[in-house]
C-alpha cells in the first residue's frame, strides 16, 4: 500500500527529529458562530498550536461531555454544514495555515453526506486526516484503503480498557497518530487524570510502533507536563472550547490558554 | 428435521461482528468495545449453559408470569367480518405489564453472571425503566435509569414506581429530553463505570451484541405462540402483526417464525401523517445512518443531524430501529406498514369495548391497522397480533387525546 503523504506525516517526522512534543487543539466548527472558528484557528496556529481538530457538529456526540454537548447543539443551530468545514479550510490554507488540520466527525453525518464525497472534498479543501470517534477498525477497515489513496490519516483511539493484543492491531491500522483517550468516560476536564494513566501510557508507547497524543480530560499545564513525560503530544478540546463561553464573540481566552499549553509542553524538551 | 436445519440457516444471523446484512455492526468509542466483546462471550456460552437457562426459565414462568395466554378475540373478529381468526399474544399480562420484562429479567441474570453489581437502562414512556428496576429488585442490583426530563413530566406514574423499587431516575437535559437522548446519556454513563456496570438496554437496538441479545430473551413470544397456535387451531398463522419502536415485541413474535409460511406485517407509528414529518416511521421514511452504536434505518436531516420522532405512544418515538428489522425490510422477509396516532386510539377503544381488554397504545398501533384494513385479508385468514403491553400507563395521554 502506499505511503501517504500530508502535513501531518511531516509534522510528526519532523517533531520525531527534534524531539519536541505536540499540540493539537480541537474546536468546534461553528461555535459560537462561523467567523469565530475563522479567526480562532490562525489564532491557533500563532500561539504554537501543532495540529488543529475541528469538530463537525452532531446532533447525539456520544463521546463528548456537557461542554463539547453544548458547543455543537449551538452549532447546529447556527445551521452548519459540511460544506461550511470544506470552505473554511479552503480559505483558510489560501490565507497561509500552514499546521495540519484533522477533521472530527461522528460517522453519521459523514455517510449521510457520502464517504467517498466526503474524502475527495477533505483532500482537496486542504485537510490531512480525520478522527471518527464512533468509527473502531473493525468497522473503518473497509474505508482505510479510501483515505489513504487521498492522502489522508485515519486516526484510530485507543481507551485504557483497550487490551495489549486489540493496541497492537489498531496501532496497525491507525495512520499518523494513535489518539489516548486518558479516562473512562467522555471528553470534558477534569481536575486530576487517572492515577494509572503514565503506567498505561507506557505499555501504550511500547506496543504502538507510531506517536501517541493523548486526549480526553487534558486541560492544565500541570497535566499536559506530566502526560509528555510519556507521551508525544496532548490533545485539548473541551478546555479551550470553554474559554469561548467567556466572552462572547472574543477568542482571545481560548488563545492565551494554548499559548500557555504550548509552552508548557515545548519548554522541557 | 428440515424445519431445524432452516431454523439454523435463521440463527446465523448476526454475523460474528454483529451485522445483519450490511446493518447492525458496532460503532461505539473504543472505551466500550472490551466490554462489548466480554458480554458476547459471556451470553454466548451462556445462551447453551443449562444452568442459566434452567434458571431463566423458573424465574420467567414464576416471577415473570409466562407463559401469557394466546387469546381469540372472538367479538373483535366478528366485528371485522371476512371470517378472520385474530388471536392476541397477552403480553400485557406480565408482570409489571409489558414484554419488557422478559429482557429485563434475562438481563438482569445476565448481569448477575457477569459478576455486575449496578446496572443503567434508559427509558422512554418508562416502561424498560419499570422493568429494569423490577429485575435489579429480583436479582439485587442497584439501578439508575436515564430518562428525558420531557418524558419524566408526561410519565409521572411510571416515574413514581421506579423510584418506589428504589431506582434512581436520572432525568436527561440535553437535547431533545426524550429517549433518544436518554440513551446518549446511559452510553455516556457506561463508558465512564463500564467496569462495575452492566448495561440493560430495552429494545433491539444498539451496538452488537444487544441487538441479538435482547431478540433471543423475546423470542420467547414466538416460541409459545407458535406451540400455542399449533394447539388452537392445529396450524400456523397466516399472518403476525406487530408493532414496531425499536422493534423488540416484532422481534420476539417474528423470530421464531422466520423460516414458516407466515406473512409478518410490523407497524410503525405514522405519528399525524407520514408525510407530515411528525411521525417515527424509520423504516418506511427514515435513510441509512448510524446512531446508537448502530447502522440502521434513521429519521435525519439534510445535514445528517437525527430528527425527532413524534408518536402519541411515546414507546415507538424513536428515530430509529433495530438493525434486523432494516435487514428483513430490504430483504422483503418482513412488511412494514404504518399507522397514525388516529389509527391507534381508535385501535384501543375499539378493544376496550369489544373484549374489554386495555391495549397499551403501542399496540393499539397493531390493531387499528387491523381494523382499517380488514378488507384486504383474505376470507378467514388466523392472524396473531402481539398486544405488548396493557394501556393503564396511557389513560391521560387517552383521556386528553380526541378521537374524530
Amino acid at each position: 500500500m502506499k505511503a501517504v503523504h500530508n502535513r501531518l506525516v511531516q509534522k510528526l517526522r519532523e517533531a520525531k527529529k527534534l524531539r519536541t512534543k505536540l499540540f493539537c487543539a480541537y474546536v468546534t466548527l461553528g461555535f459560537p458562530n462561523l467567523s469565530v472558528t475563522e479567526k480562532l484557528i490562525p489564532a491557533l496556529e500563532s500561539a504554537g498550536v501543532d495540529i488543529l481538530e475541528l469538530g463537525f457538529p452532531f446532533s447525539d456526540p456520544l463521546a463528548d461531555g456537557p461542554t463539547i454537548q453544548f458547543a455543537s447543539a449551538e452549532a447546529i443551530k447556527n445551521g452548519i454544514q459540511l460544506k461550511d468545514a470544506f470552505r473554511l479550510i479552503r480559505k483558510l490554507r489560501k490565507n497561509g495555515l500552514q499546521i495540519p488540520v484533522l477533521f472530527f466527525s461522528y460517522l453519521n453525518p459523514m455517510m449521510h453526506y457520502g464517504v467517498s464525497r466526503t474524502v475527495r472534498q477533505l483532500r482537496q479543501s486542504g485537510f490531512d486526516g480525520l478522527i471518527i470517534p464512533d468509527l473502531p477498525p473493525e468497522e473503518g477497515a473497509m474505508w482505510e484503503p479510501w483515505f489513504k489513496n487521498a492522502d489522508l490519516s485515519l486516526i484510530y483511539l485507543v481507551a485504557p480498557t483497550t487490551e495489549e493484543s486489540r493496541i497492537r492491531k489498531i496501532s496497525k491500522h491507525s495512520n499518523g497518530f494513535i489518539y489516548y483517550v486518558s479516562l473512562r468516560g467522555v471528553t470534558g476536564m477534569r481536575r486530576s487524570l487517572p492515577s494509572d494513566l503514565l503506567k498505561k501510557l507506557k505499555i501504550v508507547k511500547q506496543l504502538a510502533h507510531i506517536p501517541v497524543l493523548v486526549g480526553f480530560g487534558v486541560s492544565n499545564e500541570k497535566q499536559a507536563r506530566a502526560i509528555c513525560r510519556v507521551a508525544d503530544g496532548i490533545i485539548v478540546g473541551s478546555a479551550i472550547v470553554e474559554k469561548l463561553n467567556i466572552r462572547p464573540g472574543k477568542v482571545d481566552p481560548a488563545v492565551h490558554l494554548a499559548s500557555r499549553l504550548a509552552c508548557a509542553i515545548k519548554k522541557r524538551s | 428435521m428440515r424445519s431445524e436445519r432452516k431454523t439454523k440457516q435463521a440463527s446465523a444471523k448476526p454475523d460474528q461482528g454483529g451485522h445483519f446484512g450490511i446493518f447492525g455492526g458496532r460503532f461505539v468509542p473504543e472505551t466500550l468495545m472490551k466490554a462489548l466483546d466480554e458480554l458476547t462471550r459471556a451470553y454466548l456460552s451462556l445462551k447453551h449453559n443449562s444452568k442459566f437457562q434452567k434458571e431463566l426459565a423458573y424465574y420467567l414462568s414464576n416471577y415473570a408470569g409466562r407463559p401469557t395466554p394466546l387469546y381469540e378475540a372472538q367479538n373483535l373478529s366478528r366485528a371485522l367480518g371476512r371470517d378472520l381468526r385474530i388471536f392476541l399474544k397477552r403480553e400485557d399480562l406480565c408482570h409489571t405489564g409489558a414484554h419488557k420484562i422478559n429482557n429485563a429479567v434475562g438481563q438482569g441474570l445476565l448481569a448477575r453472571y457477569l459478576g455486575k453489581k449496578r446496572v443503567i437502562a434508559e427509558t422512554g414512556a418508562g416502561q424498560h425503566g419499570v422493568a429494569a428496576a423490577t429485575a435489579a429488585r429480583l436479582f439485587n442490583l442497584s439501578c439508575d435509569v436515564y430518562m428525558g426530563a420531557e418524558d419524566i413530566r408526561r410519565q409521572a406514574l411510571n416515574v413514581y414506581k421506579m423510584s418506589l423499587l428504589g431506582a434512581r431516575v436520572i432525568p436527561v437535559d440535553s437535547g431533545s429530553k426524550t429517549l433518544k437522548d436518554a440513551t446518549n446519556e446511559a452510553i455516556r454513563d457506561w463508558v465512564t463505570n463500564v467496569e462495575t456496570t452492566h448495561y440493560l438496554l430495552g429494545s433491539v437496538v444498539g451496538p452488537h451484541p444487544y441487538p441479538m441479545l435482547v431478540r433471543d430473551f423475546q423470542a420467547v413470544i414466538g416460541r409459545e405462540t407458535k406451540v400455542q397456535i399449533k394447539k388452537l387451531t392445529r396450524s400456523l398463522p397466516d399472518f403476525l402483526i406487530a408493532c414496531v419502536g425499536g422493534g423488540s415485541n416484532a422481534i420476539g413474535l417474528f423470530y421464531p417464525f422466520l423460516n414458516e409460511k407466515v406473512k409478518l406485517i410490523g407497524i410503525e407509528a405514522a405519528g399525524k401523517g407520514i408525510q407530515t414529518g411528525e411521525h417515527a416511521a424509520s423504516l418506511r421514511k427514515g435513510t441509512i445512518g448510524v446512531l446508537h452504536g448502530m447502522k440502521s434505518f434513521v429519521l435525519q436531516d439534510k445535514n445528517g443531524q437525527i430528527q425527532l420522532a413524534h408518536s402519541i405512544s411515546a414507546g415507538l418515538d424513536y428515530p430509529s430501529v433495530g438493525p434486523e428489522h432494516a435487514f428483513l425490510k430490504e430483504t422483503g422477509r418482513v412488511r412494514y406498514e404504518s399507522a397514525t396516532d388516529q389509527d391507534a386510539l381508535l385501535g384501543f377503544h375499539l378493544l376496550t369495548l369489544l373484549e374489554g381488554i386495555m391495549p397499551a397504545l403501542e399496540p393499539a398501533h397493531a390493531l387499528g391497522y387491523l381494523a382499517k384494513r380488514a378488507k384486504n385479508f383474505p376470507r378467514g385468514s388466523k392472524i396473531v397480533i402481539c398486544l405488548s403491553g396493557r394501556g393503564d400507563k396511557d389513560l391521560d395521554v387517552i383521556r386528553s387525546a380526541k378521537l374524530k
